[in-house]
């Protein structure tokens, strides 16, 4: 990836936790997280995973979802996301992260569409 | 309650108060999410056991049938993470990631979810307050459309409009009213992750473990000493997952309960007589107020068909994926 490609950033403490999204306070030990951990170049496993088809305004239908856990020296850390197909994917199953530069339309749903970012990573069976 | 989300009314408590003739009564509005009732419960007891009201009323209630299906599902979405929200996660597909997980973290079969739906259906039946009085089979359930994989329409609660309501006051106070009222005996509200996937155990809510230990404790009972309970089955796994947390059976066996029939009304321990959550309806708000109500019915024996033995109930009422939780416990004075 060149330095400018989009980040997949989770966010680590002094003592070594990892977590996705980053918090104020590590959430393990209270510490400030200082540091971030790009998870866009590495390979998760799927923790578990569900096709949605009841989805709200602005968001794809039928949307697949999987909760994916990535091993960052040793600490575990884990991020939901869309999944780009649900075809053959299982628990277990190595997937890779793949930027989309927007995951659902801003504005069609209830919420602020300059509170956030839409950007993100969805995860390719690997 | 969510009014200003679903009717661009807020206020609501206020007006409430004028049109009951209650003016100057203080008021609040509670919000918690789907566990705004229960936190109105939590609220409301901290007003009496504090001294600060010797009369509280509670009232929850939504108007959620005017909004599509979409909508609806998108103004209970926006309690989520930002980094959850973009993904168009909403909270019917939490419920089927964490039942895909269960299903397969415990060997449970699939069919024993759609019994949850069946049961609480043919609970419902019997209370003439339910949105579905409508019994329905497990092919029905099995076979309905798919929602969030591999949970079905049937595993999920409808959108409703509804509410419910509750007198607080000293047991002194109630005396000089009635003999018929029930007994707090413990209330306990905990918060969990607010983003789901940070859970060390998808397969556990926190939030459940916590708020009951301090009603347990606040009680002096334990799971043992329960005898009819009423859960926050938005979802048919959710049922599961706080039978286990509540520590009526230990992880991972909550399924097998409702296959042995053991949270059948003619079971060992009766779980949602009301018809619950699914049957009975979800008006946000006013799900934890009415999950109290089918308790105090009980411990007084007027559930008519639904009465069951009991002298110590609990609710538990879930907002968000278990984001926050309160457990109360209530008794025969």
């Amino acid at each position: 990836m060149t330095d400018d490609a989009p980040s997949f950033d989770a966010h680590r403490c002094e003592n070594g936790h990892v977590t996705y999204p980053g918090h104020t306070r590590c959430p393990d030990c209270g510490a400030e997280q200082t540091e971030t951990v790009d998870l866009s170049d590495r390979t998760g496993t799927v923790v578990t995973w569900t096709t949605s088809t009841a989805t709200p305004p602005g968001v794809r239908e039928p949307n697949h979802l999987a909760i994916v856990e990535f091993t960052v020296d040793g600490e575990s850390v884990r991020a939901l996301g869309q999944l780009t197909t649900a075809d053959g994917v299982d628990i277990g199953d190595d997937v890779e992260p793949v930027y989309a530069a927007e995951l659902r339309e801003p504005g069609a749903g209830i919420r602020e569409p300059d509170s956030q970012a839409w950007d993100g990573f969805r995860f390719e069976p690997a | 309650m969510a009014s200003g989300e679903f009717e661009g009314q807020t206020g609501v408590p206020n007006a409430l108060a004028h049109d009951l003739n209650a003016l100057p009564a203080y008021t609040q509005r509670v919000d918690q999410t789907s566990a705004s009732g229960g936190a109105g419960i939590y609220a409301a007891w901290q007003s009496v056991a504090s001294g600060a009201s010797d009369l509280t009323l509670l009232v929850g209630g939504e108007k959620m049938t005017h909004k599509t299906t979409g909508e609806a599902t998108d103004v209970i979405a926006s309690l989520t993470h930002p980094v959850e929200y973009k993904h168009g996660v909403t909270l019917p597909s939490f419920a089927g990631l964490t039942a895909r997980k269960y299903l397969d973290e415990y060997d449970a079969p699939r069919e024993s979810l759609g019994k949850v739906a069946v049961k609480n259906h043919r609970n419902g039946t019997d209370n003439p307050h339910a949105q579905f009085r409508k019994e329905v089979d497990l092919e029905t359930v099995l076979e309905s459309p798919v929602v969030a994989d591999p949970l079905r329409l049937y595993d999920f609660c409808p959108i409703t409009d509804g509410s419910a309501g509750l007198v607080f006051c000293p047991e002194s106070v109630a005396q000089e009213y009635t003999d018929d009222y029930v007994v707090v005996s413990g209330v306990g509200g905990a918060t969990d992750t607010h983003v789901v996937h940070e859970r060390e155990d998808p397969t556990t809510m926190g939030g459940v473990v916590e708020s009951s230990n301090v009603a347990y404790e606040m009680a002096d009972r334990g799971p043992e000493d329960v005898d009819v309970a009423e859960l926050h089955d938005m979802f048919t796994i959710l049922e599961f997952l706080q039978s286990e947390d509540l520590g009526f059976f230990e992880k991972g066996e909550g399924w097998k309960a409702v296959e042995e029939g053991v949270t059948d009304r003619d079971g060992d321990l009766p779980i949602n007589t009301s018809g619950g959550l699914k049957s009975k309806g979800h008006p946000l708000g006013a799900s934890g107020v009415a999950q109290a109500y089918e308790i105090y019915q009980q411990l007084l024996g007027d559930a008519g068909a639904r009465q069951v033995d009991a002298t110590v109930g609990l609710a538990c009422n879930v907002g968000g994926f278990g984001n926050c939780v309160t457990t109360t416990i209530l008794e025969q004075p």
